[in-house]
């Protein structure tokens, strides 16, 4: 019962959080700054490992589906499969996974000691809000990025199916690529990045709030990282399906 | 002193002109689960005066300021920033105040200058270049220009509560809270910060609460001090009332004397 309370409750700041940094939007552009800070941060630091993931990702796909459409002699569609699944699915919840790990961590620890150590409390008295300085322009980067994140990675995963299917299969590339291109459509791959997009926000916004509201100490920082990367973790999953459910 | 209701405070950097306040605490009590912190506290802090908290560590000092800055709310009674409740988040945006944090606060991802730059900043109270001279008399009153361009992880622990203190006066606040300002300077920094507390006072009529244990300071600039024991204000009287407070808990807390042959920790064994 308590831990259906503390869910709500969750739930429930962290909306306000997010009502709470959009009215601060028309100081966006006054906190610039801060927001291509936090650009490079999740954007361009992550970048390395998003290609490198959704590379092997792609490559994956493509044994996987040489191996099971190789029964019934529909090899060429390998490029259809690669190409759908990682537009449609694998681009953006590995990408979120990703951004989760890599980036919700570190804002959820910033922020956290931020809290602990008094810092947050000296804003408040301060007057300037939390949600202004610290939460609007995470977010706003994310809300950028994230698509970028997500083109990148489609495309690293599609040429990564690429030279897998052309040196394991024997698919050669334009096959394969005339494959991907025929039944793939714009909206396919917009459907794609607002997922990511949605993944992008939500996790952001749960690492903002569960840092924010860590009390205690040191041992209550590491929690609370731990907590926000799971927390992200599980809600990527599950707003996947009902993201997914709702846009087919 | 007298509330002649007048006052005014008038900023040492832009001589901008602020009505001075007075807080008012009303019935106060908190407690932390049943830990009783705060029991029924009344008094008022008339404006432009100096106030001086003293206490026995644990007592509650900070919790008291921070209840002053909306930080912690009461669990009972009230405290007043002239006619504003202090636990309204948007009491903080009629009155300026500024808490300097026992432990500093600092923020440890900006540099000294930035620090001290970012209040200005964020209230767009000058261009780039009037920060700058603000920030920068700020931080030569505290004796800190070489430290402008360091992290507060590269500070020692008197020069974090000195750029705490700087951070507080470029805010050019209204209601100055001090927390042990003096606790870990030298004392020629301490007696600074006295003349800064009491000429901010003086010219800029700025209503300040200073929690210390400083004894100089207390007798020195004063106007009122007031003993916190054990949850409750146990004494208050002007700095003169001091020298015979009649309560020997609060004559021990004032003038521990050491006795070696009979030292304290050895009576709490017996
Ligand atoms: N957030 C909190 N939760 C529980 N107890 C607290 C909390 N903050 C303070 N306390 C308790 O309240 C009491 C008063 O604390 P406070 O920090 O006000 O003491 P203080 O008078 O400032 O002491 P010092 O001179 O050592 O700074 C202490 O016993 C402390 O344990
Ligand atoms: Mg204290």
């Amino acid at each position: 019962m308590q831990q259906l309370i503390n869910v709500f409750e969750g739930i429930g700041s962290t909306l306000q959080l997010l009502v709470r940094a959009l009215s601060f939007s028309s100081t966006l552009w006054r906190q610039r700054q801060r927001f291509i800070e936090q650009c490079y941060l999740v954007g361009y630091t992550t970048l390395p490992i998003v290609t490198i993931l959704c590379s092997f990702i792609g490559g994956v796909l493509a044994l996987q589906a040489g191996y099971s459409m190789e029964n019934f002699g529909a090899k060429q569609f390998i490029g259809t499969l690669v190409g759908l699944s990682m537009a449609r699915e694998l681009g953006p919840v590995m990408v979120a996974i990703l951004v989760a790990g890599r980036v919700g961590s570190a804002i959820a620890a910033e922020l956290a000691s931020m809290r602990v150590y008094q810092e947050v409390d000296a804003l408040e008295t301060m007057n300037i809000p939390a949600a202004r300085i610290l939460v609007l322009p995470r977010l706003a980067a994310i809300a950028v990025m994230m698509p970028i994140l997500c083109i990148i990675g489609d495309l690293v995963g599609w040429f990564g199916g690429s030279l897998t299917s052309k040196f394991f299969i024997g698919i050669e590339s334009e096959a394969y690529f005339s494959a991907l291109r025929r039944f793939m459509e714009f909206k396919d791959v917009m459907n794609g990045l607002f997922k990511g997009e949605v993944f992008g926000i939500v996790v952001v916004l749960v690492c903002c709030n569960i840092g924010l509201n860590t009390r205690g100490g040191p041992r209550e920082i590491g929690a609370s990282v731990t907590r926000a990367v799971v927390v992200s973790l599980i809600l990527i999953l599950v707003l996947d399906f009902f993201v997914t459910r709702a846009l087919t | 002193m007298p509330d002649t209701g007048t006052t005014s405070t008038v900023s040492p950097f832009s001589g901008s002109e602020n009505p001075a306040v007075s807080v008012t605490f009303e019935n106060l009590s908190k407690s932390f689960g049943d830990f009783a912190v705060l029991k029924d506290i009344s008094f008022r802090v008339d404006r432009g005066e100096i106030f001086v908290l003293m206490g026995p560590s644990g007592s509650g000092k900070s919790v008291l300021l921070k209840h002053v800055v909306g930080l912690e709310l009461p669990s009972a009674g009230r405290v007043f920033i002239d006619k504003y409740d202090a636990s309204e988040e948007t009491t903080r945006e009629k009155v300026r105040l500024a808490l300097v944090f026992q432990a500093g606060a600092l923020f440890n991802s900006l540099t000294v200058y930035d620090n001290l730059a970012l209040y200005p900043r964020e209230h767009q109270l000058a261009d780039e270049a009037g920060i700058r001279e603000k920030v920068m008399r700020a931080l030569q009153i505290l004796s800190l220009e070489n430290a402008a361009a360091k992290y507060p992880s590269e500070l020692s622990g008197g020069m974090k509560k000195r750029v705490a203190i700087a951070r507080a006066l470029v805010m050019e606040p209204q209601l100055m809270l001090y927390d042990e300002p003096t606790s870990e300077l030298d004392p020629v920094m301490s007696a600074t910060i006295s003349e800064i507390i009491a000429t901010l006072k003086e010219q800029y009529h700025v209503t300040s609460i200073v929690v210390s244990h400083d004894r100089d300071l207390a007798l020195s600039i004063a106007d009122r001090v007031g003993i916190l024991m054990g949850g409750q204000l146990v004494h208050l009287s002007p700095p003169a009332g001091l020298r015979d407070p009649g309560d020997p808990r609060i004559a021990d807390f004032l003038h521990p004397q050491i006795d070696l042959k009979n030292p304290r920790f050895r009576k709490l064994e017996s």
